[in-house]
């Protein structure tokens, strides 16, 4: 039943010796990533959240309490049952990685209520997520995973949680940062997208390597499975997101950032995306909170080409360009 | 190397892919001729002998260090190879902010050539009909 090879011994890692050369690459971008909430300027918020409304103050906490949770499982329970099954030793230590900067994550959020927000707001937020059923439904969906004895599924949650799960909640600050407010949360938050990135993309790629090995009948079964699985929380997604947003109006565009965010899931589990472009087209001015050059056009064969200049100089600091 | 159902074009595509496929998917997808850059520093660096449009993955999350992957730097080191492209195509994350499709600005400010179009991952349907017309297209202009 077991399609890979556990590591049944411990040995020692020789990063000088390695059996796939994606694991130093990832080893690499995650460590040279590595950040602390205490290097963003938190405090520099302080005025900003004082605009906004009590309601809105309440979402944005509950919001991040439901990463707090996320992240919490990531951190704890998601990459250490992956390591059990690293089919190299260089991708266990890379996933030791993936679980502390899950609690350093885990751990800025409270950096974020520490300065920000009033003990009481932040316990009650926290009571709250204890009690939502659709936050404990999606957490229940990828422990049972989590704890069932399929590696290739294993990884299938733990891409959706890092790939799709979070967006929910990640279109907050990226929504109060293109109105200008708690900009500084939101550079914190995007340090956070860029680690999830990382994270679904090795995962994800690891999951093709071992699906590869699989027989055809079983890697079509992986793959409904992965589908299924994608639709159980993408239903409970949209509860969720209605839950949190119908009262200021935003669900319809969280949706479209559902949707744009479950296709780069999908993709990196080597799937074809699911959701058509007619509901990916989330607001413009989030997708440039989210990267500041998104909107800029980029597509020189739209027959807009004659606005196009060549890039900006960039500098690069690779030392083998030889010209 | 791809077989090209369409009338033959006046350039071609180069691409680099690393193990993970994503690019090379996408280039699939294209079903147009391209060449693959080799994954091994050991490999020799090709040569090309018709212009060409590059496509590249951006390796993402860092600043411009890196961006870039060795493979292309290589290929692009070469004067007779550089002188032969003329557009670039990056793949990338919006996850990575400002290093979004990273690697395509810097060969394109580089190489003086514009930078064509940025997907993400393996890229959606819209985007590999849009960059197949678009290079097809492209390729009509510069005749």
């Amino acid at each position: 039943m077991n399609t890979m090879q556990r590591l049944s011994r411990v040995d020692a890692v020789n990063w000088n010796r390695l059996q796939d050369d994606k694991d130093l690459e990832v080893w690499n971008r995650l460590t040279s990533n590595f950040w602390l909430p205490e290097k963003v300027p938190l405090s520099n918020d302080i005025q900003s959240w004082n605009t906004l409304t009590q309601q809105e103050k309440q979402l944005t906490i509950r919001v991040f309490t439901g990463l707090t949770l996320l992240d919490t499982i990531q951190g704890s329970i998601g990459a250490p049952t992956l390591m059990e099954d690293a089919r190299t030793p260089h991708e266990e230590a890379v996933y030791t990685n993936i679980a502390f900067m899950e609690s350093v994550h885990a751990r800025s959020y409270s950096s974020i209520f520490s300065t920000l927000c009033t003990t009481r707001d932040v316990d009650d937020a926290f009571r709250w997520s204890e009690e939502n059923p659709m936050l404990q439904a999606k957490s229940e969906l990828i422990l049972e995973r989590y704890r069932a004895d399929d590696p290739l599924m294993r990884k299938v949650a733990s891409v959706f949680l890092e790939s799709f799960l979070f967006y929910s909640g990640f279109y907050l600050p990226m929504y109060w940062s293109s109105h200008a407010k708690l900009t500084n949360t939101a550079d914190l938050i995007r340090l956070i997208i860029r680690d999830e990135a990382v994270h679904g993309y090795y995962i994800g790629y690891k999951f093709q390597q071992a699906l590869n090995e699989a027989t055809p009948e079983r890697q079509q079964a992986v793959k409904d499975y992965a589908y299924e699985l994608l639709l159980e929380l993408y239903d409970n997604e949209v509860r969720y997101t209605e839950s949190l947003y119908d009262a200021v109006g935003l669900t319809e565009d969280v949706k479209k950032f559902l949707h744009y965010n479950a296709n780069k899931a999908l993709m990196n589990l080597g799937f074809e995306p699911l959701f058509p472009s007619s509901v990916t087209d989330v607001d413009p001015t989030i997708m440039a909170a989210l990267s500041p050059s998104a909107d800029e056009n980029h597509d020189f064969f739209s027959g807009s080409g004659s606005s196009y200049v060549i890039g900006k100089a960039v500098a690069t600091e690779d030392d083998d360009w030889a010209f | 190397m791809l077989t090209d159902a369409h009338a033959p074009l006046a350039g071609t595509l180069v691409y680099f892919s690393t193990r993970s496929g994503n690019t090379h998917r996408f280039v699939e997808k294209l079903g147009l001729t391209a060449h693959r850059l080799p994954i091994n520093r050991n490999d020799p660096v090709p040569h090309i002998d018709t212009p060409y449009v590059l496509i590249t993955p951006t390796y993402g999350g860092g600043g411009t260090q890196g961006a870039v992957p060795g493979p292309v730097i290589r290929f692009l080191n070469d004067e007779h190879n550089r002188r032969l492209i003329r557009g670039v195509i990056a793949a990338g994350n919006t996850n990575f902010g400002e290093a979004y499709g990273l690697a395509g600005r810097i060969v394109a400010q580089k190489c003086q050539v514009p930078l064509l179009y940025r997907f993400e991952l393996l890229g959606t349907d819209d985007d590999v009909a849009r960059v197949r017309k678009g290079v097809e297209e492209f390729w009509k202009r510069q005749t």
